[in-house]
């Protein structure tokens, strides 16, 4: 009982990480059918978001606040990465749209050009960038409509942009001056401390689990469930399922698939932001970390069915508990008197490197008689 | 007002720094009657860069502070010593391209270089084919050696033999099961290929191994095996590279693999600058082995760390890689100068033999290109540093590892022409 309760608890620890950084994925390309191969760096910028967090609240003013940094990242990162995601449709996706291959190149170009912008670019003026990026967008579009027409629009957005840069350069200066960690641009890989509530272990039933792995699993829970709800309830989710089934149409009746496309892209690069934070409480935060997922979230996208997140969520688990169950030999703990034949290959095996190779082995195996993955969308994608 | 005279004081220190780094290069004015250049290959760009940009810092420190005292003087002539630097871009044919670059197009007599064992491997055939040298800094797996490669950095025998008896014999964990970890490729596994065969003659166990792939930081697999393997606490030995130590310390920290649980994780690649990134919290009472120590306490050891923080920033830490590119560049400068010329064959046989008072202790360059050195173990601390627990005696290189399947009983010397890269014992 334990050690199945272990393996299971084990199978979807690694499976929610997984479905984490594939759900953005899973809406981006899924949806969209936008080869992100930027989605990693996306997840990258949440990570980041979490270190710079995590420094500014170490100062004095938000010390005492310090053990909710991680819930306040959640947030920032949705919205870090999102901005970036949503700035990368406007000026770069969109072009391409029908375009698989060059969409491919493209992002794949973003992700170098992201990577490179972390290494030599102090991460406090990269937070001042995001800031004026984020007012840039967002102050046009809350003024009321009657002031947008009794002047001429486009030295408002001028001049709002201009506030924007100046907020952003603000902003970058005074992180910079009081956070010294920020102020130098370094390569180096740096480090997100868990706040100590997070850290250490919790009993339960008997069996002790990482309380890390708890969070993860519940801000994965949090992350589906929220964008089912949104898909499934809210009007503009409404939208975005049209779009998906059929743009002419939804583009007929009224829909504007301009503001649909931009919104189900920010979604999706959002949610690729709350994975970095989730991902930054495993490992270290360093330029490189989202490349390290990038093929895993393909992976379980296409193997759950291209535009389903039920099948995302269900690859993703299913991928957790044969890594665990092939990588850490427990066939052999079930049943410990297979024959020597038996316990021999599942010995080669039962290595962490050995098991990914035996998984990609599967799932080759799989898609060979279910090309379409688990659960095939049925009606139209963007490019059609 | 606080607030701007804070910017303003961020500014005057980052324009400060600007001009600091500006006359760095030139280095001192002295009147020399000619200069020599010599070629510093690592990477500057990629994923290696963190690490390897920290050699190219110390090469160049040391390569300052020879021509503050005089530079190199050959046949009665100071020569000031110049250097290219070239940027293998963390990609192994990189490494092989600049080489050849560094060795036809700017004739330099050595090149100092490298930091992974692909990038040694990509560099080798261009050295040996057009009979250059290469010095090569970085401990690394041994079962190699080059005519044309000085190796700077320990064997096995010099750092992961005297760990494993080590822990086997005097840690806390004295007498446990062993647990091999390490990232997939070539040092990990013949370094553990080693500490099998050791573990066996001393009359341990190896309960476990596992690898886990570059990039990758799933550590869950790996936690579940050590605590199925060693329920009760043993030793794990620790080959993993760079960021996937940060992996799998924070997740067995969460998964109660601690010391104070019985649990204690010899680690091999982590040095003082991987303590910092990783953060001392993770790994307070594990242990690590190397030659150099930024904590010994000598004169020697003291005053490179000094002159390190003050040529580079008050920050900055040195470590046992930076220890050996330092070496390499005086044992160079010593050989050059006993030759009486750059031909690199010259200096090559004037190399071995060459003492050096490094900052580890005295060194010697031994008939198998490779150094004598001094091997310490030390316990990590709460500070970041190491506490040195142990200090062997000079330990005498092993280019074929004696306790490797494949390689005991054969050694190597090149001062003697009927025996060369490797012959039997």
């Amino acid at each position: 009982m334990e050690l199945l309760l272990d393996s299971l608890f084990n199978g979807v620890a690694i499976g929610s990480v997984l479905l984490v950084a594939a759900l953005g994925l899973a809406i981006v390309f899924g949806l969209m059918g936008v080869i992100n191969l930027a989605h990693g760096e996306l997840m990258m910028l949440g990570a980041y978001t979490t270190y710079v967090t995590q420094l500014i609240f170490k100062l004095p003013i938000l010390k005492p606040f310090y053990n909710s940094y991680i819930i306040v990242s959640i947030f920032l990162a949705f919205i870090v990465s999102g901005v970036v995601g949503i700035l990368l449709e406007k000026t770069i996706i969109r072009k391409l749209y029908g375009s698989p291959l060059e969409t491919l190149l493209a992002t794949w170009g973003v992700s170098l050009i992201l990577q490179q912008f972390v290494r030599s670019v102090p991460l406090a003026y990269g937070t001042g960038l995001v800031i004026s990026l984020l007012i840039g967008l967002l102050l046009p579009t809350t003024f009321p409509s009657k002031i947008k027409e009794s002047i001429n629009f486009k030295y408002f957005k001028f001049s709002s942009w201009i506030f924007a840069a100046l907020t952003g350069v603000l902003t970058g200066s005074v992180i910079s001056s009081s956070v010294s960690k920020l102020s130098r641009a370094s390569a180096r890989n740096v480090d997100v401390t868990a706040p100590s509530w997070m850290r250490g272990q919790v009993e339960i039933i008997g069996t002790a689990f990482p309380k890390t792995r708890l969070m993860i699993i519940v801000i994965t829970l949090i992350s589906v469930i929220a964008i089912t709800l949104f898909l499934n309830q809210s009007a503009w989710g409404m939208r975005i399922r049209a779009v998906t089934q059929n743009r002419q149409m939804s583009d007929c009746l009224g829909i504007s698939t301009e503001k649909v496309d931009i919104i189900t892209f920010g979604i999706g690069s959002g949610l690729a932001g709350v994975a970095g934070v989730a991902v930054s409480l495993l490992g270290s935060v360093g330029p490189n970390v989202g490349g390290n997922y990038i093929v895993g979230c393909f992976m379980v996208v296409v193997l759950g069915g291209v535009g389903n997140l039920l099948g995302t969520v269900l690859a993703s688990f299913g991928i957790g508990i044969m890594t665990d169950l092939i990588g850490a030999g427990r066939l052999l703990s079930i049943w410990p008197d297979m024959p020597l034949s038996l316990s021999n290959i599942i010995n080669f095996f039962a290595t962490t490197s050995m098991a990914r190779v035996m998984i990609f082995a599967l799932i080759v195996i799989f898609l060979q008689f279910k090309p379409t993955g688990l659960f095939p969308q049925k009606g139209r994608m963007v490019e059609n | 007002m606080r607030i701007s005279r804070r910017i303003l004081a961020g500014l005057a220190t980052a324009s400060l720094a600007v001009t600091a780094t500006s006359c760095g290069g030139g280095g001192t004015s002295g009147s020399f009657d000619d200069t020599v250049t010599v070629g510093i290959l690592h990477s500057l760009s990629g994923t290696m860069a963190i690490s390897e940009s920290t050699l190219v810092d110390t090469e160049k420190m040391a390569i300052e502070e020879i021509n503050a005292a005089g530079g190199v003087t050959v046949g009665g002539k100071s020569y000031k010593i110049e250097y290219i630097v070239e940027d293998g871009a963390s990609d192994w044919p990189t490494f092989a391209e600049k080489s050849k670059k560094l060795i036809d197009q700017d004739g330099v007599p050595v090149v100092f270089g490298g930091w992974t064992s692909a990038s040694r491997k990509a560099m080798l055939p261009v050295y040996e084919s057009k009979d250059a040298f290469l010095y090569y800094p970085i401990q690394y797996e041994a079962q190699e050696c080059s005519n044309n490669i000085f190796y700077t950095g320990a064997t096995p025998n010099q750092q992961s033999e005297p760990a494993t008896d080590f822990m086997y014999k005097r840690s806390p964990a004295a007498g446990g099961d062993f647990f091999l970890v390490g990232s997939d490729y070539v040092f990990p596994r013949t370094s553990n290929t080693i500490t099998k065969a050791q573990v066996k003659q001393l009359g341990g166990k190896v309960v476990g191994e596992d690898y886990l792939p570059l990039g990758n930081t799933e550590v869950a697999p790996i936690i579940s095996k050590i605590k199925k393997a060693l329920p009760d606490g043993g030793i794990i030995i620790n080959t993993l590279n760079g960021d996937q130590n940060v992996a799998f310390f924070k997740q067995i920290q969460d998964a109660g693999i601690t010391p104070s649980s019985g649990y204690y994780v010899m680690n091999y690649s982590i040095a003082e600058e991987e303590i910092s990134t990783i953060g001392p919290e993770f790994l307070e009472g594990h242990y690590g082995a190397w030659n150099y120590m930024m904590s010994i306490d000598t004169p020697a050891s003291k005053k490179f760390a000094a002159s390190f923080k003050k040529r580079w920033g008050a920050d900055r830490v040195v470590a046992d890689p930076q220890e050996s590119a330092y070496n390499m560049v005086y044992l160079w400068k010593q050989a050059v100068e006993d030759a009486g010329t750059f031909d690199d064959n010259a200096v090559r046989e004037a190399l071995v033999g060459q003492t050096f008072d490094a900052p580890q202790g005295p060194v010697e360059v031994m008939p198998n290109h490779h150094l004598s050195q001094t091997v310490r173990i030390g316990e990590i601390n709460a500070e970041g540093g190491f506490t040195i627990l142990e200090e062997t005696g000079v330990v005498l290189p092993q280019a074929w590892n004696q306790k490797h399947p494949s390689s005991k009983g054969f050694a190597c010397d090149w001062t003697d022409p009927s025996k060369g890269e490797k012959y039997k014992l």
